[in-house]
């Protein structure tokens, strides 16, 4: 079964702005799921129709077979979301937050006491339940959010941005703690900016752009399109001039660090060869991710070019 | 699911709110009305005499213990619900699968706890400076529970509607205190010259303050089986008007 299944779903906004143009979509069970677009491509406003937050024009969404129109409290028991800015009361304690959302799923009081505890004890934020919530810090709130989301035990858990905004460390405390709950069977639809995020953790990706969805396939196939790859070259030596190496673009970017693209189809075995006999020593060597990165620029650019011709 | 959990959580919420910040919300009350009573019962009203046999203390009793009703009931609604609004965090409610009439009835029942509880501390603020035997226990409190409902009610609407603090401050302000002034809390409308009496029977409030002293003391200025009938086919309309309004996503969904 499907987690998520969306048809043909609209959205026209008061002022005439055409923010989803019928997309169809959908995301298997037990999937980590990548949905990606640049801002006002349509990400938030399908996640608003998902959540019940914005009315669709017209379409279909379902949820673990429960249809959003006709079956809205059973599809929304099996959703958690965990949006992009901090939406709870900040004069609220950490427990209360997460104890009234268990309330506002039905859950009784004993259940959703013991819920808000294993919640908040996942999330790092048991020694922090009773206080308020405006004087946590930016990833303490965020993950109060995704306690909140997780109280009623959810089957499908959408994470609109969550890491956005946060230092490295709780970034990567969060990834492993998404990657858990994947583990553990919750389907996971991550929106983010940070395409390495998306690289490493989603099995599957949708691209949305202007409405439409662009691209819609799993991570490896994605990737294994991109015909190139960049490596950056630290060298032992600084050079005077630029090599010139037939099927390579090379740039430098300091007199002792280049930048070379790489053509899989030729590979680095002829760099290295060509680069021996000119006498240029390499340190090391790194892969300047990020690959979907550049794929997510092409389909974006030429999305851009085919609602320009 | 049972709808009850949801419904007593918000509920248990609003009623944490409220006394959580009672210094604004249950003591001005209080010493406003102990004012009132002081000013205008004891040392004013000492010197108006009797209105419809009744001491002008006893008289203005009813009125402003209603009066304390109304704007408590319509304040908690209006503030807490737009507060909501503001901070975006009606949006636990809507992504959860809550009923539209249970997320009404939470809030009402959190303005008409207030309301009640308001009127309560002032009824005991009144003691202090009069006595009262109630005359009719029923009308007494079934028109206090529905104009507390009622007016619940209209913060409720007020708030869906409200795009900024100015707009639930407006109403308030500019409606609701008028008409409450007007609605025969300091006076009987008999006094009013014929004109005046006639608009002043197109104000709602004066049938519930005129009702809730009936039950009190035993005097009215309106007929009460029709005060209940227009109070009850006003609760009618607005729960009607915001079941609409929570339905099509007015202000709350985009």
């Amino acid at each position: 079964m499907n987690a998520l299944s969306i048809r043909k779903l609209r959205k026209t906004y008061n002022n005439g702005f055409e923010a989803l143009k019928g997309i169809d979509l959908d995301v298997a069970e037990g999937d980590f799921f990548a949905l990606l677009g640049p801002n006002g491509a349509g990400k938030s406003t399908a996640i608003g129709i998902i959540s019940s937050l914005v009315n669709s024009s017209s379409g279909q969404v379902s949820i673990f077979g429960h249809d959003l129109n006709t079956d809205r409290a059973n599809a929304k028991c099996c959703l958690g979301v965990v949006p992009q800015e901090v939406n709870f009361n900040q004069f609220d304690t950490v427990r209360s937050i997460v104890f009234n959302q268990a309330g506002y799923y039905g859950i009784p009081r004993q259940r959703a006491i013991e819920r808000t505890e294993i919640c908040l004890k996942q999330m790092d934020l048991w020694d922090k339940r009773d206080t308020v919530s405006r004087r946590l810090s930016g990833g303490m709130k965020r993950r109060v959010m995704i306690a909140r989301a997780m109280v009623h035990e959810p089957k499908l858990l959408i994470l609109d941005e969550p890491t956005a905004g946060v230092d490295i460390e709780i970034r990567r405390s969060m990834w492993k703690m998404m990657q858990t709950l994947n583990d553990n069977g919750t389907t996971i639809i991550l929106t983010t900016h940070y395409l390495e995020e998306a690289e490493s953790l989603c099995r599957n990706i949708a691209i949305i752009d202007q409405g439409n969805i662009v691209e819609n396939t799993d991570m490896a196939s994605l990737l294994a399109r991109l015909h190139v790859d960049h490596f950056v070259l630290d060298l032992a030596e600084p050079l005077l001039t630029l090599p010139d190496i037939a099927g390579y673009q090379i740039d430098s970017v300091t007199d002792k660090v280049l930048n070379v693209t790489v053509p899989k189809a030729i590979g680095l075995n002829a760099l290295f060869n060509e680069l021996s006999r000119l006498n240029i020593r390499v340190v090391s060597l790194k892969n300047k991710s990020n690959r979907l990165e550049q794929l997510f620029m092409d389909l974006i650019d030429s999305s851009a070019e085919g609602n320009h011709s | 699911m049972n709808v009850l959990i949801p419904l007593r959580t918000i509920v248990v919420k609003e009623i944490v709110r409220f006394v959580r910040i009672w210094p604004q919300t249950l003591l001005p009350p209080a010493i406003t009305t102990a004012l009132y009573f002081l000013i205008f019962g004891k040392l004013i009203g000492s010197r108006i005499g009797t209105i419809e046999g009744a001491s002008y203390m006893d008289y203005i009793v009813p009125g402003i213990i209603l009066m304390s009703v109304i704007s408590h009931s319509y304040a908690n609604v209006v503030s807490s619900f737009y507060s909501t609004k503001f901070q975006r965090n009606i949006e636990e409610l809507l992504v959860a699968p809550v009923p539209n009439w249970v997320i009404l009835a939470g809030y009402i029942s959190g303005g008409v706890i207030r309301g009640l509880l308001v009127g309560i501390v002032v009824t005991l603020i009144s003691l202090l400076f009069t006595s009262i035997a109630v005359q009719n226990i029923f009308i007494t409190l079934s028109i206090a529970f529905l104009t507390a409902v009622l007016f619940a009610l209209a913060g409720f609407i007020n708030a869906i509607l409200a795009e900024s603090f100015d707009d639930i401050s407006i109403i308030p302000n500019f409606v609701l205190t008028p008409l409450s002034y007007l609605g025969g809390v300091f006076y009987s409308v008999g006094m009013l010259p014929e004109i005046w009496q006639t608009i002043s029977k197109g104000n709602p409030i004066l049938y519930m303050v005129n009702t809730f002293r009936y039950g009190l003391i035993g005097v009215s200025d309106v007929n009460i089986e029709f005060a209940y009938l227009i109070t009850i086919g006003f609760i009618v309309m607005a729960v009607f008007f915001s079941l609409l309004m929570l339905h099509k996503g007015v202000g709350i969904k985009n």
